[in-house]
């Protein structure tokens, strides 16, 4: 395997925390939406920014492997 | 690798670039646009204000008329009050008075017939005492002028004493 | 309304299927070989120095742009036609006696007495040097073209204003005050405070314009030969905006938080200050790793998405790779705005946590 290939599967494996983890923000997000409708927009500002920090790190790892 | 190594070129461009839109936005588009938002919201608040303190007055207006009508009504009332106190006490006033009048000329018309009654009955006494002794004068000059109808007569008058 | 933005939605999306087609054709003829997608998606994707519009009989309809250099004998300027489209290093172009060729969109100067690059084993040249580029490549063009068209919008947005005596937008102005209400409502006062929120509103508004109107031209089709916003050179310099503005924001209680984190023990307190700093220079890179992945991703997808049918050699996976870039297209459209929108809150949210008050 050449260390092109190594870089994407780590990618991959990147992407694959990303994805549980905005998937979590995305599950408490709704959930606390559906408790609480009157502060939505609120809990929506405040999931996108978290959102955008764990997609930061899987990006890292994407960049990572742009590297090599 | 190429991808991630930023140009120099395209990195001073864009400094360049941005800062000048920066610049050229902030004083010939944001400044005119938010300060136009600000004024619209400030003129808005203010309207709101005015309006609610425009409502306030007229409640306060309005309350003050009810207040000086509610005043006027009960003034109204009182006077009204009065008045029928003062009438219901004349007409009462007249009526005990009228009472008193009548009462007065009635006792005085019962004196005065009972005197007149009392004069006349004594009157009468004497007119009839008079008369009687008149007839028994005649009577008795007649009847004595003859000594059986003189006994006749004591008869009949003891008769009508034993039947009275 | 819906049916109308319907059809622009349709409209960019198969006008991006046509022009990313004929790219690929045109590679495809040009050099006479395998159909490289790589090689396609990354010629798209990074910075070039002319602007490839379309190819018309195998002849490449380009706008060319000037090439400024700054070499040992000061600045060489000439426009990038006199490389006739090159790009493999073969066309020499001699300007005040230095000479230059364009290999992979570098411009390297020819050491003296060569005339042809010669490569190590990693294909890098060996006897020719970069000079300072400060060419007006595509990505510079573009941008300019989008400032240009930010300038027409805002400045007769706010000549709406004028106009009106009561400050009632009108317009193009009523399509545009929602937005910037939005990012002062949603963004600066609630990041950074009521009271501080006023200065720095235009830097977010700009920058939130900028990047969207930027992101927005990358999907343009015809003009998406620039993919301004995902350059990583672009977004850097953006970032940097918010680095500088964050640090001269900066009060005495930031600057106490990050040397010396007040509240903990000492031996914390010394352990915490790497950490700080390091922070300190990783919120704008991430600013820039964020936003340039992001749309990078997002080109590269939807070009693979259409090199399938290349790559198959298949006409029958044409619809299959049309419906999958055209569900792409529509996220990237969500995609643009959120990006723009997220590189501007997290700036005012950097700004707000350098001019927080103490509140501990």
């Amino acid at each position: 395997m050449t260390i092109t290939g190594i870089a994407a599967i780590g990618a991959g494996i990147a992407v694959i925390g990303a994805g549980m983890g905005i998937g979590k923000i995305g599950e408490s997000a709704m959930n606390a939406m559906a408790r609480q409708p009157e502060i939505q927009g609120k809990l929506q500002t405040s999931a996108l920014i978290l959102a955008a920090f764990v997609e930061a790190v899987a990006l890292f790892g994407v960049v990572a492997s742009l590297i090599v | 690798m190429d991808l991630i190594t930023p140009g120099f070129g395209l990195v001073f461009w864009s400094l360049i670039t941005f800062f000048f839109l920066l610049v050229i936005l902030k004083k010939f588009a944001w400044k005119p646009i938010l300060g136009a938002i600000d004024e619209r919201e400030n003129g808005i608040k203010n309207a709101l204000e005015a309006a609610d303190k425009a409502r306030m007055e007229m409640e306060n207006l309005k309350a003050d008329n009810e207040r000086i009508l509610n005043e006027a009504r009960a003034e109204r009332e009182a006077m009204m009050k009065e008045a029928r106190e003062i009438k219901n006490k004349m007409v009462s006033d007249a009526k005990e008075e009228a009472q008193e009048q009548a009462n007065k000329m009635i006792a005085q018309a019962q004196e005065a017939i009972a005197n007149e009654k009392r004069s006349a009955m004594a009157e009468l006494k004497n007119h009839v005492a008079s008369l009687s002794i008149e007839i028994a004068e005649k009577v008795v000059r007649e009847e004595l002028s003859n000594k059986g109808k003189q006994l006749e007569l004591v008869e009949s008058m003891l008769s009508d004493a034993k039947l009275n | 309304m819906t049916l109308n933005t319907l059809r622009a939605v349709l409209f960019l999306v198969f006008s991006v299927a046509v022009s990313n087609f004929g790219f690929a054709v045109q590679d495809n003829d040009d050099q006479d070989k395998e159909f490289n997608a790589k090689e396609m998606i990354m010629h798209h994707v990074k910075d070039g120095h002319e602007f490839h519009i379309v190819d018309w009989n195998n002849e490449p309809i380009t706008i060319p742009l000037p090439i400024i250099l700054f070499t040992d004998n000061g600045l060489t300027t000439f426009m990038s036609s006199a490389f006739h489209h090159d790009d493999s290093g073969v066309n020499i172009v001699e300007k005040n006696g230095e000479r230059f060729v364009k290999y992979h969109e570098k411009i390297y100067q020819l050491n003296a007495g060569v005339d042809a690059l010669a490569f190590d084993d990693e294909h890098h040249p060996t006897n020719a040097v970069l000079p300072l580029d400060f060419s007006i490549t595509k990505n510079v063009f573009m941008m300019w073209v989008s400032v240009l068209v930010l300038l027409l919008i805002f400045i007769s947005s706010a000549r709406k204003y004028k106009k009106s005596n009561r400050f009632v937008p009108s317009g193009i102005a009523s399509f545009m005050e929602p937005l910037v209400i939005f990012i002062r409502d949603e963004v600066a006062i609630p990041m950074i405070g009521e009271h501080k929120y006023r200065k720095y509103m235009p830097f977010l508004l700009s920058v939130f314009f900028f990047i969207w109107i930027n992101n927005i031209f990358g999907l343009i089709p015809i003009l998406n030969g620039a993919n301004v916003s995902g350059n990583i050179a672009f977004t850097l310099s953006l970032a940097l905006f918010t680095f500088v503005i964050t640090l001269f924001s900066g009060n005495k209680n930031y600057w106490k938080h990050i040397f010396w984190m007040p509240g903990v023990p000492v031996p914390m307190k010394i352990f915490l200050m790497p950490i700080e700093i390091i922070g300190m220079f990783v919120k704008p890179f991430s600013l820039t790793i964020r936003l340039f992945a992001n749309i990078t991703a997002g080109h590269i997808i939807i070009l693979s998405l259409m090199s399938l049918v290349f790559i198959f050699k298949s006409e029958f996976i044409a619809p299959v790779s049309v419906g999958f870039s055209l569900f792409i297209m529509i996220i990237e459209i969500v995609v643009v705005a959120i990006q723009a929108y997220i590189f501007t809150v997290l700036s005012a949210l950097y700004i707000g946590t350098a001019t927080a008050e103490d509140n501990h």
